[in-house]
């Protein structure tokens, strides 16, 4: 019968691998890889689609680095990144002018609009780690599937490729999960409207559920603004912008 | 004869049953689709969705504080939690650090709602494989923190009391009382009002001081009960391997084994003061992962202590004082036209966060709560992307559930600690 063991607070390793010593570990043993920008006590990299597979076989099974685990996988967009909708003419003696204008809507085949993020963990070493790859193809965007190197990659794939339509070759099960059966297009790409494509309300004549396009107008409550902070300015200029 | 009996055999074969999404010991709307042999379930196909409300879109079209409250429906029964890795990815970010009595207060309130989930936990385990007597008695102590909840934000769950940069006031002098009434007479009222003359702090102090006399009593009725562990020994064994394989986090990583918390680990807010222990399970299954949530009542109570002690003897803000990130108190905003402007600016537009991109994670009752989130410069986070734990163990379920009986299903979605708000998002 199991009796759950009480760890001591002081036995346990609380230290975390340094972020300066991470790095030398995977530099060393890894190459092509770009790193990213990112808080203190975080370590990020950007690395070549192609080598997504191969990078992180050795970053789970290296003896150095360990990293077991796979907490996360999130696509990003880029295609409104560093975009504001806050757009003043002018400036007069009597102050700025008025008025919010939506910024021309950038072009959707944009090279390297698309990315997916992985976050890794390895409990052995005590260490964090985030890998970004960008799809090389905007139109048909696709990365190789971690499954075989994660299994949690599985579910986190679905979720990438049901809200970005972002392809994962080699995952077995690609389907949709969170959105609705039948469902069309993919949610969280920037193009996408806040408000949907369609509605559902029951229809009492045909006496089931009737999909129908929204009725309701999008509006922006608070308009995206982006100041240039003085106190941010050398922070501002760093992150990479896609194109 | 013979042919009679061969036509029976041939007659069973694998079936399908649709399992949810309006089932009770579904917690919530989980439709699983199950291929059974008999009562045995051979694949699983959990459907989710059902409760997608896009709440990261949601959060990138809106200023950075208009989502905290958004973080609050994600696991409906963590709150504080959610809202914590929300406001600490900001904060990351920002680079700024709240003070240290906010900090406690933080921790306070993240173990408080540890309780608030356990409980919740336990009472709707417990019920849906057979003990009705635990989940009337989890609710009892439930309300009390609840009643917390309420009277250091003004609502019962949904707090968005956590911000960037602090929470958002301090502890209440005072906690609410009952009122005599037709059905509670003076001296019920009395009885209920004992521990709610004083502040809350008091409040809390005597229900940590009583809580583990509650934990025992739950303990008395299932650690030894022959049922329960019938239903939960041996059901849905997950090894440490595969546990790390799957993703899993908090106590289902725990169940098996891995001594793994981030409270320890990558010690935020103040945890690296505080004293308490990590159980951890042997054999990962139904069981061991029952223990481990009862001891982390336990340890909760005991870090709810350390922090009643410290914020007694410490007062201080609990808001950072930079202007940017905190709107001016309603007294200045009367007598102060820089106030007012400041306080128009920071509830319209907000701030801008400097562009970059963090994962912040915490603790949370079910394992690993992260905000992974991009900011472009702009007012708005750009992307937001909750990591929700139980979206990584219903992953699993199908692992977990192949070659048990139809019961055990139950047992194993209650095991999980399945909240469809993180899940769907």
């Amino acid at each position: 019968m199991a009796e759950p063991s009480s760890q001591p607070a002081e036995a346990a390793e609380a230290v975390q691998t340094p972020v300066s010593a991470l790095a030398r570990r995977i530099e060393a043993q890894i190459q092509g890889l770009r790193r990213l920008s990112s808080p203190p006590h975080e370590l990020a990299y950007e690395l070549a689609a192609e080598a997504l597979l191969g990078t992180c076989r050795v970053l789970r099974d290296s003896p150095e680095l360990r990293f077991e685990m796979l907490m996360d996988v999130a696509g990003v967009d880029f295609l409104h990144y560093g975009l504001d909708e806050w757009q003043t003419n002018g400036a007069t003696r009597t102050g700025f002018s008025r008025g919010r204008q939506t910024f021309k809507p950038p072009d959707p085949d944009m090279p390297g609009r698309f990315a997916v993020v992985y976050q890794l963990l390895s409990v052995s070493r005590n260490a964090r780690l985030r890998l970004r790859v960008r799809c090389a193809d905007t139109r048909e965007p696709a990365v190789d599937s971690l499954i075989e190197v994660w299994a949690s990659a599985n579910w986190f794939e679905r979720e990438v490729f049901d809200l970005f339509g972002i392809l994962f070759r080699g995952h077995p099960d690609l389907r949709r999960i969170l959105t609705d059966y039948g469902f069309i297009g993919n949610p969280f790409r920037k193009d996408f409207p806040l408000i949907g494509n369609v509605e559902t309300r029951y229809d009492p004549e045909k006496k089931r559920v009737v999909y129908e396009p929204v009725s309701i107008v999008p509006r922006v409550l608070a308009p995206k603004v982006i100041r240039h902070d003085n106190r941010y300015e050398p922070a501002l200029k760093t992150p990479e912008l896609p194109r | 004869m013979a042919s009679n009996a061969e036509s029976q055999v041939a007659e069973i074969r694998n079936y399908t049953m649709n399992f949810g999404p309006q089932h009770p010991s579904a917690h919530g709307v989980l439709r699983l689709v199950l291929e059974m042999d008999g009562e045995v379930i051979r694949r699983a196909d959990p459907h989710i969705g059902l409760l997608h409300r896009g709440t990261e879109k949601l959060a990138e079209s809106k200023p950075f504080n208009q989502s905290i409250g958004y973080m609050d429906r994600l696991d409906y029964v963590s709150m504080m939690c959610n809202e914590h890795a929300y406001v600490l990815a900001i904060e990351r970010l920002l680079g700024i650090v709240p003070p240290p009595r906010a900090q406690y207060v933080r921790v306070l309130f993240d173990e408080i709602t540890r309780i608030l989930n356990h409980l919740m936990w336990l009472g709707a385990h417990a019920l849906d494989i057979g003990a009705m007597t635990v989940f009337l008695l989890c609710f009892k102590e439930r309300e009390e923190l609840m009643d917390v909840y309420e009277a250091v934000s003004g609502t019962r769950m949904h707090a968005t009391y956590y911000r960037p940069g602090g929470v958002y006031r301090d502890l209440p002098e005072s906690m609410p009382k009952y009122q005599p009434s037709k059905w509670r007479s003076r001296k019920e009222v009395d009885r209920l009002n004992e521990t709610r003359s004083g502040s809350m702090l008091d409040f809390i102090e005597a229900f940590a001081a009583r809580f583990p006399t509650c934990v025992a009593d739950y303990e008395t009725l299932l650690t030894d009960n022959r049922i329960w562990k019938q239903r939960t020994v041996n059901i849905g064994v997950v090894s440490p391997e595969r546990a790390m394989q799957l993703g899993f986090s908090g106590p289902m990583l725990r169940g098996s084994g891995i001594v793994w918390d981030l409270r320890k680990k990558e010690p935020y807010e103040v945890y690296g003061r505080l004293d308490f222990d990590i159980p951890v399970g042997t054999n990962g299954d139904c069981y061991d992962r029952y223990l481990v949530r009862i001891e982390e009542l336990r340890q909760s109570t005991r870090i709810i202590r350390q922090c009643v002690d410290w914020l007694r003897r410490n007062p201080g803000p609990v808001m950072v004082a930079d202007r940017k990130v905190r709107a001016p108190r309603r007294e200045e905003m009367k007598g102060d036209m820089e106030s007012l402007i400041h306080h128009f600016k920071f509830f319209t537009e907000g701030y801008e966060v400097p562009g970059g991109e963090t994962y912040a994670a915490v603790e949370a009752p079910k394992g690993e709560f992260g905000i992974y989130l991009v900011s472009d410069g702009a007012n708005k986070p750009y992307r937001v992307k909750c990591r929700a734990p139980g979206f990584a163990h219903l992953a699993a379920l199908e692992e977990m559930v192949r070659g048990h009986m139809l019961a055990d299903v139950v047992a194993v979605i209650g095991t999980q600690d399945i909240v469809f708000g993180e899940i769907d998002r």
